[in-house]
């Protein structure tokens, strides 16, 4: 216990030491609430054909593009230390590697999960204050956003999960390459390519099994507000496709770490 | 080492002070010495063209083994009625495109020169609100009342009554006005305005030879012509007279998407045909494949004649057809090359690596000392990687281009026809959009230095755009449409197989294909993107201790 704490601090220090940390989280917080507002704004409901249905989902559209600053974030976290060789500093200072991986988990995921709540309610204040003012009005069958509403608190509080579950997934996948450009190319392939692919698929059926795999597709449906019966995977179930996703590079990332020379 | 400095190229270039041959030869050995990159670039290549080939393997649409000429009437891809993959027939056009070609038809056959002219005095329309025709004897019946903008009637000639063949028409349309229109594609406008009992317009087409004139008038004296188009190859019979068509009305996007039949009546009065043979019979008939034949919903269409007064109903298009969408189940030849979005994710990691890979080992301070001029070392990275990559990218272009549409073809589904310049540029295109890609990382990797920075930059400027418009379709078109414009991702314009056409109502968004920009404008913006990214880096390199 004494060293899981030691390498928590350890990891703490490192990574609040980093510039590059601070301006990334705010980057998490700022894409996340610009995005957002930025999608709330584009939307207008002045007959009922054109209003968007999925409110919700709408309003928290940010995460489709933070994903990827969460994603440098957890990256850089372990490929800062091979880049520097600090990794052998810091293996030799804790050799028991699973804790030092663990510890780096917990830290990276504790800071995620801040800046991702500080980001959703953001974003559901900026839907808050945005929609009623393009015709998205109680009047028109749209009460106003707000997280006393179950399905909102589900969606938004999902999305923090999401958020974290991607660092771990990038955190993963960073110690099985090592190397900063590779990760993140890898990390931004799987969460994107694969929702690209299911829709160019032209058969139904594959791509609705694209999109129950896909950790982006699948992971967002916790966002999901209506229709909840015709999605690929229910909002859960989804989230846990991403978890599931981020256990096995998180396992194989571990397994690496501790039979491979840094 | 005293190498000499002469005007004429040398015939060996020394390594040191050898000028840009050398700074070039040794980004080149640097690239093919690291196994790593060869293996990526191949990884490239063969993810371009097998994600391709995956996509066009994927959709079968089967028909019913009572119809095996014609196509299910699921959407594009969507599983039929079961049986055989169908065996689709859409027209082709003289110019080789695929068109709609259904409309009714009152006229006779001319022999030789004349000319055929009529005066309209009422368009009407209506459509089918629910989408769908109603079976029995009236499939207008819950029609409501309403003309599509496209809807056209006027005076026709046509090679023959096959549909696909050449013709000339003058007409007027619900919303355009007076238009002339030749060959499915070509377009121009006359007289503004709509028609009506006050507001009558006259129409005419003569045809002399191979050529026919168009005119139109608002009182049958005054005449002015609108254009003159030459068909080739025109036969000596052709056969002219009155037509009536109107276009589904097409709503809503994606999976929300419905195309409605509607139908247009006009009234033609004072109608002559003068020509060599004169005193022949006028006889009507709906002319194209009618309701469901060519994907396009029509209802069938008819004819009443009293003196010279004509009345006529008739539905479907003559006009290019629009792949996409519910309108044919087909694809463009661009379905095939899906693959070059994982292409493009490698590209721009091994343009990252190729630049950071040397601040990272400090491999750049020996690069500059070996070639101080920093801006040839830049040029020389991004030639050697743009021309590997681009390389790469024939490879993987090439292949689901010439394979993929056969592997769709054989499962059922029709291909939109192109023309060979068009799959060059398609390939050509491809190549290069990973060439540039790549590029941009490297300039990206000299100002940021470090590989998780760019990757995720050149992610976010090119994927990320088309993800948002495209695939995602969230966004109102207008945002989407914004955003491929002015982001590097408006290069995948350059992947358009099929042009939009202002004649035909059809909601051309990415999601179908259609890019707001032209290819190579589109193209040009992604270079512009590139090109300022080079000058930034070309600055900071020369500016900045590496």
């Amino acid at each position: 216990m004494n060293a899981l704490h030691n390498a928590l601090h350890m990891e703490w220090t490192k990574l609040r030491t980093v510039a590059s940390t601070v301006w990334l989280l705010a980057g998490v917080i700022a894409v996340t609430v610009i995005v957002s507002a930025i999608v709330s704004s584009a939307l207008s409901c002045t007959s009922s054909a054109g209003c968007h249905p999925d409110l919700t989902r709408l309003s928290l559209s940010g995460v489709d593009l933070s994903q990827a600053v969460v994603a440098i974030l957890a990256v850089l976290a372990v490929t800062g230390e091979y880049g520097t060789g600090m990794i052998r500093t810091t293996l030799a200072a804790a050799p028991a590697r699973i804790t030092v991986l663990a510890a780096k988990a917990t830290v990276v995921t504790a800071l995620v999960l801040a800046a991702g709540v500080i980001a959703m309610i953001g974003s559901v204040l900026a839907g808050w204050l945005i929609l009623p003012g393009h015709g998205y009005t109680p009047a028109n069958g749209y009460p106003a956003l707000s997280l006393a509403d179950g399905t909102v608190l589900r969606a938004a509080g999902g999305s923090v999960l999401y958020l974290a579950l991607i660092a771990l997934l990038s955190l993963g996948i960073a110690v099985v390459v090592r190397e900063s450009a590779v990760a993140i190319g890898v990390v931004l392939g799987v969460l994107y390519l694969i929702p690209i692919l299911s829709l160019a698929v032209g058969s139904p059926s594959v791509a609705r099994h694209l999109q129950q795999i896909s950790p982006m597709t699948a992971g967002l449906e916790i966002q999901a507000s209506i229709g909840l019966r015709s999605l690929p995977v229910s909002p859960w179930v989804g989230l846990g496709v991403l978890a599931a996703w981020a256990a096995a590079a998180l396992l194989a990332g571990a397994l690496l770490l501790r039979f491979r020379d840094a | 080492m005293t190498a000499t400095v002469s005007r004429r190229p040398q015939p060996r270039l020394q390594a040191g002070r050898g000028g840009f041959g050398s700074v070039l030869r040794a980004e080149w050995t640097k690239f093919r010495s690291v196994r790593g990159w060869s293996v990526a670039l191949a990884a490239a290549a063969l993810l371009t063209a097998g994600v391709g080939l995956w996509a066009a393997a994927g959709p079968t649409n089967l028909c019913g083994p009572t119809s095996p000429t014609a196509p299910a009437p699921a959407g594009p891809g969507g599983a039929g009625g079961g049986g055989q993959p169908c065996k689709n027939s859409i027209p082709t056009g003289p110019g080789g495109e695929a068109v709609d070609d259904s409309f009714y038809f009152a006229g006779q056959p001319l022999d030789g020169d004349g000319t055929v002219t009529a005066q309209v005095t009422s368009l009407t329309g209506s459509y089918s609100p629910g989408g769908g025709i109603a079976p029995g004897p009236d499939p207008e019946a819950g029609f409501v009342p309403g003309v599509q903008p496209w809807a056209k009637a006027g005076v026709i000639v046509k090679a023959t009554l096959r549909p696909g063949s050449a013709y000339a028409a003058v007409m007027i349309t619900g919303e355009h006005g007076v238009q002339m229109q030749d060959d499915y594609t070509s377009d121009t406008a006359g007289l503004p305005g709509a028609v009506s009992a006050g507001a009558p317009r006259w129409l005419r087409l003569k045809r002399s030879g191979d050529t026919l004139t168009g005119y139109d008038s608002a009182d049958g004296r005054h005449w002015t012509e609108i254009g003159a188009v030459s068909l080739a190859g025109l036969p000596a019979t052709v056969q002219a007279g009155l037509f009536v068509t109107s276009p589904a009305r097409v709503s809503g996007q994606g999976a929300d998407q419905n195309a409605a039949p509607s139908a247009a009546s006009a009234v033609f009065t004072q109608v002559s045909l003068a020509g060599a043979r004169s005193g022949g019979r006028w006889s009507g008939g709906n002319v194209g494949p009618g309701n469901g034949g060519s994907g396009y919903p029509s209802v069938p269409g008819k004819f009443h004649r009293a003196g010279s007064t004509f009345t006529i109903t008739g539905s479907g298009d003559i006009a290019p057809a629009v792949p996409g969408g519910v309108l044919i189940p087909g694809e463009t030849i661009a379905y095939t090359l899906n693959g070059v979005f994982a292409g493009l994710i490698v590209a721009i990691v091994l343009g990252t690596l190729f630049i950071t890979g040397e601040y990272r080992r400090g491999l750049i301070r020996t690069t500059l000392a070996a070639s101080p001029r920093r801006g040839q070392v830049l040029a020389a990275k991004a030639i050697v990687i743009g021309g590997a990559m681009f390389t790469a990218g024939l490879v993987g272009a090439v292949i689901p281009v010439s394979l993929g549409p056969r592997l769709l073809r054989e499962h059922g589904n029709y291909v939109f026809p192109v023309d060979a310049l068009t799959e060059i540029r398609l390939i050509a295109g491809s190549a290069a959009l990973l060439a540039v890609a790549a590029v941009f990382a490297v300039a990206l990797g000299v100002i940021l230095r470090h590989g998780a920075g760019p990757v995720t930059a050149v992610i976010a400027l090119i994927v990320v755009p088309f993800f948002f418009s495209s695939a995602l379709a969230v966004l109102p078109a207008s945002v989407a449409e914004w955003l491929l414009r002015v982001t590097p991702a408006a290069g995948f314009a350059i992947q358009q197989s099929v042009p939009a056409y202002a004649q035909v109502s059809y909601p051309y968004t990415p999601q179908y294909g259609f890019y707001p920009l032209a290819p190579w404008v589109g193209f040009a913006v992604l270079c512009a993107w590139t090109a300022a990214a080079l000058a930034l880096a070309y600055v900071l390199l020369r500016r900045r201790d590496a």
